[in-house]
């Protein structure tokens, strides 16, 4: 009866039907979707080359690949990854569809420009898959010159134009973010309201608009350099490889945190919901994420600290580094204290915020290791730095988008994901990761440089372990896309609220109406405040 | 503020609640656009500092060889423009159809200009072999100096480039702004295109205000 | 936000002074003021930049938000800025054996 009834409910999904509803829609929750679809492509595609890289790796010769291909897997990898999943990943796709939810707002100030800012996407993803198809690139995802600009025979403006195209994209969902969150409140919906994935996704969004136009422009002339035969960074004509690595890193860095940032929102909601309290010093958690935003833009150059950059620059850019750990570690005791004395319950998305929360720690506290002078010299461009990152990116990221991704599932589908199953790939997927990249903070520290497919023998264990975590990751994310794509047909049927949150996403029906609410919601109380949803919790 | 039934106008859009809103909103997007901007032009100003505070002898004597004379009277062509733009941005608030439509055009035709002046300019260089790239040769300049010569013009092609790019785009942005305001599509209740265009066009005016002085204007005294 | 509809008057007279300012920069340039010349240069054209801001694009009507964004698109251009230089302009002041 209750599937009945949900089939003649009218929402998102079945307001309009066709190729056109989708490809010509406004509606920023079939936006996200279709985002949803891109980049998981684009995370597939970025995995298979991880795997083959991978698989390369598992002996010291280097008997799969040669060195010029494997030169280009670890390229498109990093490409795929960061450009094209990392980036929009939890932006585009998940607050796309919930940030107008949880404002209350009907959709994104500019739908139109939504639209686009995913036409843009997809375009930059070809270019750059064409690229891919058409024989790869091999300067690393960093394009630094001269080797990109004057010795490289690979696609590099294609990948590069792909790029390019790409930023717009973020550009543009950062500046329809900003615009909304402005002026698209609900009545009453004041800022100290705000969900903290909200306040989250508006520093990120501040940090798209200020820092991709650098890229850009890098780009730009990287590709007059390559076409024109303009001199910017050429070393013969008196130009600087390393304001190319400045201008690079200005954003880049400041990218690392469009990417942690959002998934640091989703844990916030994640952590107060699965403990049923609100999260401890919500004002402190909120003002973090736009101190990160603004730090962010000030470390850059300690990925340049053995470059010819000034040693000055390299103290300074040191010092500034230790600064990003005080919001990171307010956010991450934050969330312990939300935890203490809450009414825990272990469900899929709380197990990946758990996973998120420890891993995190790990890549951050291994982030200040680097942030320092001296030890950065020793470990620079090793396997400890590519452990770093990955524990940021993978073990922060990934979890949160894929906790983020179960927790709202029966709000984007109106189904439940299977329980036992999404368990037991969160187990896998945590294990597969610890195994995957914590032997590399071994092999970095005792000298594996990164971008190398073949490596002394004495390496070798700790190599088949990493291969073998790897083969585990790639079992756990595989088991949540075939039952994700299983639940929407046969997942329970939730309810408006199957997790008994407070968010006003949660107010509407499952899956939203086209509209999100049939009447504007007037917001009377503070985010997290569960006594307001006491009496309506009901059973999914 | 029931959103149901509502027909949806260009002045007020399904998604907001009142005319209001949508102005601010579009306004405050215009700006934010304009804000990347100034990043996406803020990392050529980095270059060119860092490059002219290394090599400012040359510097100085290659800008020299830009005629001053054309980069003023550019300045002035553009000035002009945002003049009359601003007067096209005055008609629509008054909703004043014919005054929109005139400023609108006389805009065009002088972004037009600056970009006639701008292609002389440009194929003066190429003949000149002031282009960066094999044939580069600069009179007066020991060989190895030349490629730090290069390092100017490829400086100067790339900045003068993409303000001629955003030049290009915003003729576009007119022509369409002059085709709606023909059809009558702009009132005083809603003229939030054509103010917005305003703004970019202003922007790339001040663009030009600062390109203007540090392209064309380095130690005047010394090169000569 | 009432809209604010300035006199023509206002447009020309401000379009008059950017036209001076560009005649004075371009006379300034060729009078010899050593370092400052770059100096005069810049303060004309942020003058100049001032002008078209506040009138041109009504940004002395603006909201408080509006001048937020601005000044914080130009913080960020001096954070891009000044910080690059903490490297381009100390590259000297210390001899490192192999650079």
């Amino acid at each position: 009866m209750i599937t009945a009834a949900l089939q003649e409910r009218e929402h998102y999904l079945n307001a309009s039907y066709g190729i056109k509803s989708w490809l010509l829609t406004k509606d920023h929750k079939r936006i996200g979707l279709l985002y949803l679809a891109t980049i998981t492509l684009f995370f597939f595609l970025g995995g298979a080359f991880a795997t083959l890289i991978r698989i390369e790796l598992l002996t010291p010769q280097g008997d799969l690949v040669s060195s010029e291909t494997y030169n280009k897997l670890f390229t498109m990898h990093g490409v795929a990854m960061v450009f094209f999943f990392l980036i929009p990943a939890i932006p585009a796709t998940l607050g796309n569809f919930f940030l107008p939810l949880m404002i209350g707002a009907r959709d994104l100030a500019f739908p139109r420009i939504n639209l686009l800012s995913w036409y843009l996407l997809v375009i930059g993803g070809l270019l750059s898959l064409y690229a891919m198809l058409a024989g790869g690139v091999d300067t690393g995802w960093t394009f630094y010159t001269p080797y990109s600009t004057s010795y490289s025979n690979t696609w590099v403006i294609a990948t590069a134009l792909g790029i390019f195209v790409a930023g717009f994209s973020s550009i543009l969902t950062g500046l329809n973010f900003i615009v909304t969150v402005h002026r698209m409140r609900a009545p009453g919906m004041t800022w100290f309201r705000l969900p903290l994935f909200v306040w989250s996704t508006y520093a990120t969004s501040v940090i798209q608009v200020l820092g991709t136009p650098v890229l850009a422009v890098t780009i730009i002339l990287l590709f007059c350099e390559r076409v024109f035969h303009l001199g910017i960074f050429d070393p013969t004509r008196g130009g600087d490889p390393v304001l190319f690595q400045h201008l690079f890193w200005f954003y880049s860095h400041p990218a690392v945190y469009i990417m942690v940032l959002p998934a640091m929102g989703v844990i916030s909601e994640l952590v107060s919901v699965y403990s049923r309290k609100p999260v401890f010093g919500y004002h402190f958690v909120a003002f973090a994420s736009v101190a990160i935003a603004v730090l962010g833009f000030l470390v850059w150059g300690h990925h340049l600290f053995v470059s010819t950059q000034s040693l000055y620059a390299g103290l300074v850019f040191s010092f500034l580094s230790y600064f990003v750990a005080i919001p990171s570690a307010i956010k991450v005791f934050n969330w312990t204290a939300t935890l203490y004395k809450g009414s825990i319950s272990y469900d899929t998305p709380m197990l990946y915020a758990f996973g998120f929360i420890g891993l995190f720690t790990i890549g951050g506290l291994t982030g200040l290791f680097v942030a320092a002078l001296g030890f950065d010299v020793h470990v620079t461009d090793t396997y400890f730095v590519v452990a770093h990152f990955h524990y940021i990116m993978v073990g922060g990221t990934i979890m949160a988008y894929l906790g983020g991704l179960h927790y709202w599932w029966p709000k984007m589908t109106g189904r439940m994901y299977p329980e036992g199953w999404a368990k037991l790939s969160a187990l896998v997927i945590f294990l597969g990761f610890n195994l995957t990249f914590f032997p590399q903070f071994v092999l970095g520290y005792l000298g594996m440089p990164r971008r190398y497919h073949v490596y002394p023998p004495e390496f070798q264990v700790l190599h088949v372990l990493s291969t073998a975590g790897a083969s585990v990751l790639a079992v756990g994310y595989v088991i949540p896309m075939i039952y994700f794509i299983w639940s929407l047909r046969y997942g329970k049927v939730a309810g408006a609220n199957p997790w008994g949150a407070t968010g006003l996403e949660w107010k509407t029906a499952s899956p939203p109406p086209a509209h999100n609410f049939d009447e504007t919601p007037i917001v009377t109380h503070e985010a997290y405040d569960y006594r307001a949803v006491m009496g309506e919790v009901e059973v999914g | 503020m029931a959103s149901e039934g509502r027909a949806e106008t260009l002045a007020l859009r399904e998604q907001f609640d009142t005319e209001e809103q949508q102005k601010d909103a579009s306004t405050l997007g215009m700006w934010i656009f304009l804000i990347t901007e100034i990043m996406f032009f803020g990392g050529l100003f980095l270059v060119y500092i860092v490059y002219r505070s290394a090599n400012a002898g040359v510097f100085a004597v290659a800008s020299s060889s830009l005629k001053v004379y054309v980069g003023a009277a550019n300045t002035v062509v553009l000035l002009c423009s945002s003049l009359t733009m601003v007067l096209a941005v005055r008609g629509a608030q008054l909703g004043e159809r014919k005054t929109i439509v005139l400023f609108l055009i006389l805009t065009l035709i002088l972004g037009g200009v600056f970009l006639g002046v701008k292609a002389y300019e440009w194929n003066e260089k190429f003949q000149e072999h002031h282009v960066p790239g094999a044939a580069f040769h600069f009179e007066g300049l020991p060989p190895e100096l030349q490629g730090r010569a290069q390092l100017f013009f490829s400086l100067y092609f790339a900045m003068t480039g993409l303000h001629a790019m955003h030049m290009v785009i915003g003729v576009g942005i007119l022509s369409v702004l002059i085709w709606q305001a023909r059809k009558g599509t702009y009132s005083a209740a809603y003229m939030t295109p054509v103010d917005v265009s305003g703004l970019y066009w202003h922007f790339v005016d001040i663009i030009w205000i600062f390109l203007f002085p540090l392209l064309y204007l380095i130690d005047r005294h010394l090169g000569k | 936000m009432t809209e604010h509809i300035d006199r023509v008057r206002t447009y020309v007279l401000v379009f008059a002074v950017l036209i001076a300012l560009t005649v004075l920069t371009t006379a300034v340039a060729f009078v010899d003021l050593g370092p400052f010349s770059v100096v005069v240069a810049l303060a004309i054209a942020v003058c100049k930049m001032l002008l078209v801001a506040l009138f041109f694009m009504h940004m002395r009507h603006s909201t408080r938000l509006t001048r937020l964004v601005v000044l914080g698109g130009l913080l960020w251009l001096i954070i891009l800025i000044l910080l690059s230089l903490t490297d381009f302009a100390t590259r000297t002041w210390v001899g490192v054996p192999g650079r």
